[in-house]
């Protein structure tokens, strides 16, 4: 198998061939913003905060579908970069719903970390404060509509992963909305195996778990990283 | 138009058929949901599961399509449909005014009001298609008489006024 080398950051970084740019660089321990991307899961290209300048391109690339190549120049932090980033946040928290303080996963949620990281002290855009609704149909877990960013971590850890495909998208544009079965309330879904890895992939407290009071969820999506190896290569990790 | 209501076995057969010729594989779900629609006028969550389950599909995907485009409905349809068209040509030659009547007029006599983009007819503008008839250089007066005029054949006899 071929290897690439290529410089992300001033860093001279080794990559497999067909390896994404996002992989190569957390391989090499540098940090990409990320809110779609998941080790183990499609990327969608979805949330574009992992979008990257390379040298020679005059167009920005999204890390987690741009291959690495031989002799790349990589930069991930500029301050360009930073103020796309932080209006992606912002525009993130003037769509949904997300008052922290009185969420499941405060303190543990990506969006608020990366919000805290790109330094978001406020959103530019008039809130939407959009009328969403709660899915607490379901023995376990919980769905608020309010806190979802659409990111379809869910959706993909369902679908890829457990093989039920109990989650979707349903609707375009502002009324896109995760719903299970037919829309159906949760609860009553007939697909949904209960197996939870669509709430620990979730990065903001919309999947959560029930009966959990605020900011005591934690959450963490490595663990579909350990299935995929042990499914494909019978290592457990 | 609701389609006459058949025999529902036969309706399910003939949705049946449409998917066997699409030898029921997952990339005719669009095909298929216009099929469904075009036979019971909307799409039933009872239709959405049938077709889920014949084309091997989760049904979350099959709704997930369907609510994507804007064409597929979800609530019966009113017995008739007209569309004001509202690209910009259509704009500047008054839909506005046009789409106000329409919609004053179908309270009244069962037609669903909808805008559409460009019909691609500029030259014509502006454009509104009745029941799937297409009338040019449409007038408030022009349009609110030809609803008038479909409903009465449609309802013959002694007119109801509401």
């Amino acid at each position: 198998m071929s290897v690439h080398t290529l410089e992300i950051d001033g860093r001279m970084v080794t990559a497999l061939e067909g390896e994404t740019i996002l992989a190569a660089a957390e391989d090499a321990g540098i940090f990409i913003p990320k809110l779609c991307a998941v080790e183990g899961l499609s990327a969608p290209g979805a949330c574009r905060l992992c979008m990257v300048e390379i040298a020679g391109q005059n167009k920005l690339r999204a890390a987690c579908l741009t291959r690495a190549a031989e002799g790349m120049v990589v930069r991930t932090e500029t301050s360009a970069l930073r103020e796309q980033r932080k209006l992606l946040v912002e525009l993130l928290l003037a769509e949904g719903n997300h008052v922290c303080s009185v969420c499941v996963v405060n303190g543990y949620c990506e969006l608020q970390s990366l919000a805290a990281a790109l330094d978001v002290d406020h959103v530019r855009f008039t809130p939407r404060y959009p009328a969403r609704t709660i899915d607490l149909s379901h023995e376990r877990f919980g769905l608020d509509h309010n806190r979802c960013i659409l990111c379809t971590r869910c959706v993909r850890a369902c679908d890829e992963i457990e093989g039920a495909h109990t989650l979707d998208v349903a609707g375009r544009g502002r009324t896109a909305r995760i719903i299970t079965d037919l829309a159906e309330p949760w609860g009553h879904s007939e697909s949904c195996t209960g197996c939870g890895k669509c709430v620990r992939t979730c990065p903001t407290g919309a999947l959560f778990l029930k009966n959990k009071p605020a900011a005591e969820m934690k959450k963490d999506s490595g663990f579909i990283r350990q299935i995929i190896a042990a499914r494909r290569e019978k290592i457990w990790i | 138009m609701i389609p006459a209501s058949g025999n529902e076995d036969e309706r399910l057969k003939a949705l049946d058929a449409v998917m066997a010729g699409h030898h029921y594989s997952g990339h005719a779900l669009i095909e298929v949901l216009h099929a469904a629609q075009k036979e019971w006028g909307y799409l039933t969550s009872g239709l959405m599961r049938h077709i889920a389950r014949k084309l091997r599909l989760p049904p979350s995907r099959v709704l997930g399509v369907a609510t994507f485009y804007h064409l597929f409905r979800f609530t019966s349809p009113a017995p008739h449909e007209a569309v004001v068209c509202m690209g910009t040509a259509c704009y500047v030659q008054g839909a506005a005014n046009l789409l106000d009547s329409a919609r004053r007029a179908c309270a009244r006599n069962g037609w669903a009001v909808t805008t559409g983009r460009c019909v691609g007819s500029c030259g014509l503008a502006p454009v509104a298609v009745c029941d799937g008839a297409a009338m040019s250089r449409a007038t408030p007066a022009a349009l609110s008489a030809e609803m008038e005029r479909k409903y009465d054949a449609a309802n013959p006899g002694p007119r109801a006024r509401g």
